[in-house]
């Protein structure tokens, strides 16, 4: 693998450009690259969901994705997310609800639950658990989580903080 | 002061405590890292000139080496270096896993790397040392590996005939372990007997999957003579006398540091061949060295577990009392017996549990345990609980349905009654207090089983199938040495706490327990702020550093709360004792008089406040001048902790799972599980809630789902997550959790394991609502995982394989 290519994108608002491996998948082009650790290798085959992040405002699998695909990309991690605040009122709930254990899965966990609420997701149970059966998680059982989306979900659409 | 302690003393047993964090949901210090992405696991840590180890793999079940050629590996972009099994025999020394105390236990030495053969596919042959993983992936395509193939050893059942090969010739056979427990009298009572009742059990291999896979970074600095291994482990100090034993260094020339671990239920807990290669290619290389496994990796290389197969009979009188229990379990753990907890605890733990809840006299159980080629397995969540729990409650049920009786009738008749305590069962187990019979009675109240009867019977005559299946269960925590300890291991049963006060009254409380998200240094914060006087958020946590914290076993089998918990309250409360007698000294007040409460000195009798703690600690820090010249200054403090009377806190409870079988289909979909557990003094509510939930949902998994499928050639066929499937949001039920209280008297906190309990009961429960639920059709499954598959053979709609 000499070929190496040039790529320039925008993380959690910052421009950075690499020269980068074709093969370079995206969860390690954050983790070796730009030293974003918060997503997370899991399974590396695109099923666990511990690696998801924000391409373009989508939700997508940092292990299945090609680092060198996202020339002008806006890529949004765990860190950006956090450090807008955008995320906030859905870690807190979190927090509350104790909806992480070990905490691997939860950044990843994190963004699908806010893909959820960002496409107008409703304090409800079932739709909830469906939307994140695409992420997994080992220790909690998932009802804490679920708790906890529906809790911010609630307050969402009741305009409480 | 000199009064003994008592929990009242202590504050523990007042229902209302304004002062205190025990008993109270408060929220994880560490949870905000977590929701921000900022923890540190093992794979965050990088360190300059740091190389990536990668593995060759066998991929045969069982293979001669016949050659290895490393040449055009070694030559590859990035490659710093090769090691073959050879290569690493000449710095780690080989291990074997037997417990004394298991007697006639055998099994061959491993070493890190094999010299001759593979004796499981997956098992890690040949290292490549690269500068990135990618370089060590492409190199270890090029590594040629001369294999002959040998005859894999797959099936249990025909491990120890005669015709079978023996895989480790120097052991004679490929029997492992065997134990009988046996009261006598078993055959009279069966012979004797109104009923008696019997199934084949299966209970299906599976493993841990913990989202972060295994990860070791291992340094070894020359110029130091130290090796520091950045381990994602349940039991750090355990690690530093692995690595220092198997690489001839003193114990105080190994540092093992865990931060952040990704999730362990028992896998991580082990000493794994690849990790010990690691460790050892550092120590020659001089530089560090990182492994983090790959899912396929971590499917083929984890312990795998559970891999049993057991016939079970029980006798009951006519009256629905129970006779006796008959049992004898099979299973296989692969090639080797994993160090240092051994592969044979599992099935030592069902001879020890079955028929644990009951009150009987008769008694025989055997456990064999043999070799195969397949991944090794060892300890994984509530070990041997729930095959005991279910071949216990399976043959309960069986009884109740030959009697005519309701399940919670045939239970309530035969559970030991909560006044009989301190009891030993009929296999030697010694219970200091259960309540077996409150925890039904919530429970019953919980689920309301007449109204889903009334359910059950409307929707049958629908055409829909829905079952309520019951299981009591009791759990080992709190592991004296008779665990291990007694058998040789050098795991630690004690553990200790050091708290000590900084300059401006933050308290810092280092411990030998770990955190792998239970929420350990929660817990320990709240115990630590209660028993030092001071908010919690004043209270840092250190734990996962030898270097560091006090000498301790670490977190497994339901020992944090119990233990760690334990050896924290008494340093923390040592620790207010010693600030209060300083305080005494320089107000010179009594120290009878003084408390220490949120922070401050205060009036013992008027709470009022005589000094902040901050202006305690400028004076002993910075101003010891100024104190009487015998005056102590001593503001820290350790204890450790090891229970004396009893060799395990048991734990006890009652789950019940309420389904819907699909009898065109066989999908079990599950609509609601209740557990009521009493796991002794309850710290935090809500972590406790937590721990059993996750457990109930491992243990639905291991019923419904999960399974490490092998070929007859011993390959692993599931070895992605498409694969192997895990419990997901959408298929698993809200669980509800009541609890009954039962401190132990071995501690002043009373605190018993509560991480266990659910995977313990759960799969009892399902299964047996899944029988209820094709009652109508006598159909009945034992064998787990329940698939469509087996559901549907068993109703007799497709042909059995």
């Amino acid at each position: 693998m000499k070929t190496r290519l040039d790529v320039t994108l925008t993380v959690n608002g910052e421009r950075v450009t690499r020269s980068i491996e074709p093969r370079l998948h995206l969860i390690d082009f954050l983790r070796l690259e730009l030293g974003l650790t918060g997503a997370h290798a899991g399974c590396e085959h695109g099923v666990c969901g511990a690696c998801t992040v924000r391409v373009n405002g989508e939700i997508v699998r940092g292990c299945l994705t090609l680092a060198a695909s996202l020339e002008g990309a806006r890529v949004e991690t765990i860190e950006g997310l956090s450090d807008s605040g955008e995320i906030r009122a859905l870690q807190d709930a979190f927090v509350a609800h104790n909806a992480c254990q070990c905490g691997f899965c939860t950044p990843g966990m994190l963004t699908t639950a806010a893909d959820y609420l960002a496409q107008g997701g409703a304090a409800d149970r079932a739709a909830i658990r469906e939307h994140i059966s695409g992420n997994y998680c080992r220790c909690t059982g998932y009802q804490a989580i679920v708790d906890a989306i529906e809790d911010a979900a609630r307050r969402r659409a009741g305009g409480a903080a | 002061m000199s009064a003994p302690r008592t929990p009242e003393s202590l504050g523990l047993s007042r229902a209302d405590l304004p002062n205190s964090y025990i008993g109270r949901s408060v929220p994880r210090p560490t949870a905000r890292k977590l929701v921000e992405g900022r923890a540190t696991y093992t794979d965050d840590v990088s360190l300059p000139r740091m190389l990536h180890a990668v593995f060759v793999r066998s991929p045969h079940a069982h293979a001669r080496i016949a050659s290895i050629d490393v040449a055009r590996a070694a030559a590859a972009p990035g490659v710093v270096r090769v090691f073959t099994g050879a290569d690493l025999a000449k710095v780690c020394d080989p291990w074997v896993a037997t417990l004394a105390h298991l007697k006639g236990m055998k099994s061959a030495p491993q070493y890190a790397l094999p010299l001759e053969r593979a004796t499981w596919q997956g098992e890690a042959v040949v290292a490549i040392v690269a500068d990135t993983v990618a370089h060590g992936e492409d190199a270890a395509a090029l590594v040629e590996i001369d294999w002959a193939p040998l005859p894999a050893l797959a099936d249990i059942e025909t491990a120890l005939s005669p015709e079978t090969p023996v895989l480790h010739a120097e052991l004679g056979d490929n029997l492992v372990f065997t134990r009988t427990a046996d009261t006598g009298g078993v055959d009279e009572a069966f012979a004797n007997a109104a009923h008696v009742v019997e199934a084949t059990f299966v209970s299906g291999r599976h493993t841990g999957v913990t989202l972060e896979p295994r990860s070791i970074l291992a340094d070894f600095n020359r110029a130091e003579g130290m090796l520091t291994v950045w381990h994602s482990t349940q039991a750090p100090h355990m690690m530093q006398g692995v690595f220092a034993k198997q690489l001839r260094l003193p114990e105080s020339d190994v540092r093992v540091i865990t931060r952040d671990v990704g999730g362990s239920f028992g896998v991580k807990v082990h000493v794994y061949p690849d990790e010990m290669a690691v460790a050892a290619m550092a120590r020659v290389l001089g530089r560090p060295v990182k492994f983090v496994a790959d899912r396929f990796e971590s499917f083929v290389s984890d312990i795998h577990a559970r891999d049993h197969r057991i016939k079970g009979r029980i006798a009951v009188d006519a009256d629905g009392r129970i006779l006796g229990f008959d049992i004898d379990d099979l299973t296989g753990i692969g090639p080797y017996s994993v160090y240092p907890r051994t592969s044979a605890i599992e099935g030592n733990q069902v001879v020890n549990l079955c028929g644990g809840p009951y009150d009987f006299k008769h008694y025989r159980c055997t456990t064999t345990v043999v070799l195969q080629n397949k991944t090794p397995t060892c300890q994984y969540r509530a070990v041997g609980h729930p095959i005991a729990t279910a071949v216990t409650e399976g043959l309960v049920d069986l009884a109740a349905e030959r009697l005519g009786l309701d399940p919670i009738e045939l239970r309530r008749r035969n559970l030991i009654r909560d006044d009989a305590y301190p009891f030993t069962s009929p296999p030697g187990m010694r219970f200091e207090g259960l309540s077996h019979h409150a925890a039904l009675d919530k429970l019953v109240a919980m689920v309301e089983p007449e109204k889903l009867r009334a359910e059950q019977a409307a929707l049958r005559a629908r055409g829909v199938y829905r079952g309520l299946g019951f299981a009591s269960f009791i759990e080992l925590t709190n592991p004296s040495p008779f665990m291990y300890g007694i058998g040789g291991a050098r795991i630690s049963a004690q553990d200790g706490c050091t708290v000590r006060m900084d300059p401006d009254g933050s308290v810092v409380a280092m411990s030998g327990v770990t955190e792998q998200g239970q929420g350990t240094e929660a817990i320990l914060a709240q115990i630590v702020a209660h028993g030092v006087g001071v908010p919690v958020e004043r209270v840092k946590i250190v734990t996962g550093d030898t270097r560091v914290t006090p000498y301790g076993g670490g977190t497994w089998a339901c020992r944090g709360a119990g233990i760690g918990g334990e050896a924290a309250l008494q340093s923390a409360v040592a620790l207010r004792e010693q600030l209060i007698s300083v305080a005494a000294a320089i107000l010179q007040a009594a120290p009878e008089t003084l408390d220490v409460a949120m922070g401050e000195i205060v009036d013992r009798a008027s709470g009022s406040s005589r000094m902040p703690l901050a202006e305690l600690g400028r004076l002993v820090y910075f101003r010891g001048d100024t104190l009487p010249k015998d005056a102590p200054r001593e503001f820290v403090q350790t204890r450790h902790f090891i229970t004396k009377d009893y060799p395990f806190a048991f734990t006890n409870g009652v789950q019940a799972s309420w389904l819907e079988v699909d009898v065109e289909t066989g999908l079990v979909r599950l609509l609601k599980h209740w557990v009521v557990e009493d796991c002794g003094r309850i710290v935090n509510p809500k972590l406790v809630d937590e721990q059993v939930r996750g457990g109930v949902v491992q243990g639905i998994g291991g019923a419904l789902y999960e399974q490490c499928v092998y070929d007859a050639e011993g390959q692993l066929r599931t070895t992605t997550m498409a694969d192997y499937l895990v419990p997901l949001a959408a298929d698993m039920p809200d669980i509800a959790v009541g609890h009954v209280e039962t401190p132990t008297r071995e501690s002043l906190l009373g605190a018993k394991g509560a991480g266990e309990a659910g995977t313990a009961g759960a799969p009892a429960a399902v299964m047996n609502a899944i029988n209820d639920a094709l009652r109508p059709f006598g159909a009945k499954l034992f064998a787990q995982p329940f698939t469509p598959e087996r559901i549907l053979t068993a109703l007799g709609r497709v042909a059995p394989r």
